[in-house]
């Protein structure tokens, strides 16, 4: 299993951990409140979709002899950028939800830039991967 | 890697792209706002992230790589069904997910969620019989 795919793995299972305990601890009433978006984004960005990169780098079929799995720093910088964004997001957005500033404002959109980044590199690293043989 | 889970994992990613773009906007917007209108989307962005990147990934690559029934790539149960589950989950998804834009009626919808749920149990049925302790490595 290589580097980048442990890192996915264990960063998956401990956002799982945190969801799940975020979930005990917002709102009980059932509405989330201002947790809500940050819980449901750890598991399904967090979790989810994090383990889904680590376990598609180590396992989809070969991009070729030479570069098995395609480019490496391309699936190391989606892996810091994709957990940049989401640990950005889930500090600042209960914050900016309670008290909306220009610099939480900020931080906000940063996240949204670096997961993005983050999906887009894993596309370009994977897509070449799916093929019949 | 059968052609039906290459199209199964190659629509998850153009999802992935699609979700993370549509959720992106909407992230942004939280922080420094584009307008009221960029939230139409979030019913899009919700069944694009969960169905059409992450069901579609599990499902394409649960018909590739669970245990074969036997030597040839095609003992992988009905490859018709599918193909069907493909065109099923695609139709669902966009009925629901555009659902916010194009204002369907409630039947419509529920007709989409209909379409998502018959892809699941097609799968499902393709897919039970496969899982069992051992098997052929998948090619």
């Amino acid at each position: 299993m290589p580097p980048v795919t442990r890192w996915h793995v264990k960063l998956s299972l401990l956002y799982l951990v945190v969801a799940l305990g975020l979930g005990i601890v917002q709102a009980p009433d059932g509405s989330g409140g201002v947790l809500f978006a940050p819980y449901v984004h750890l598991l399904a960005v967090g979790w989810i979709t994090q383990m889904i990169f680590g376990v598609a780098y180590w396992m989809f079929p070969r991009f070729s002899k030479e570069r098995p799995r395609g480019s490496n720093e391309l699936a190391i910088a989606a892996c810091i950028l994709l957990n940049l964004g989401l640990i950005l997001r889930a500090v600042a957005e209960p914050l900016h939800a309670r008290h909306a500033t220009p610099p939480l404002g900020a931080l906000l959109a940063i996240s949204a830039v670096a997961q993005w980044l983050a999906g887009m590199a894993f596309v370009i690293n994977t897509w070449p991967r799916v093929k019949e043989r | 890697m059968p052609r039906v889970s290459l199209w199964f994992l190659r629509s998850s990613l153009v999802y992935l792209a699609l979700g993370f773009t549509l959720g992106a906007l909407l992230l942004w917007d939280k922080g420094l706002p584009l307008g009221p209108a960029v939230w139409v989307l979030r019913p899009l962005h919700v069944e694009v992230a969960l169905v059409g990147w992450v069901l579609q990934l599990v499902m394409g690559t649960a018909y590739w790589i669970f245990p074969r029934f036997g030597m040839t790539a095609a003992q992988r149960g009905r490859e018709d069904l599918a193909w069907l589950a493909f065109g099923l989950v695609n139709a669902g998804l966009w009925t629901v997910g555009l659902q916010g834009w194009v204002g369907f009626p409630a039947a419509v919808t529920t007709l989409g969620r209909g379409a998502e749920a018959l892809a699941a149990v097609l799968m499902a049925v393709n897919i039970w019989a496969r899982t069992r302790a051992s098997g052929l490595s998948p090619m």
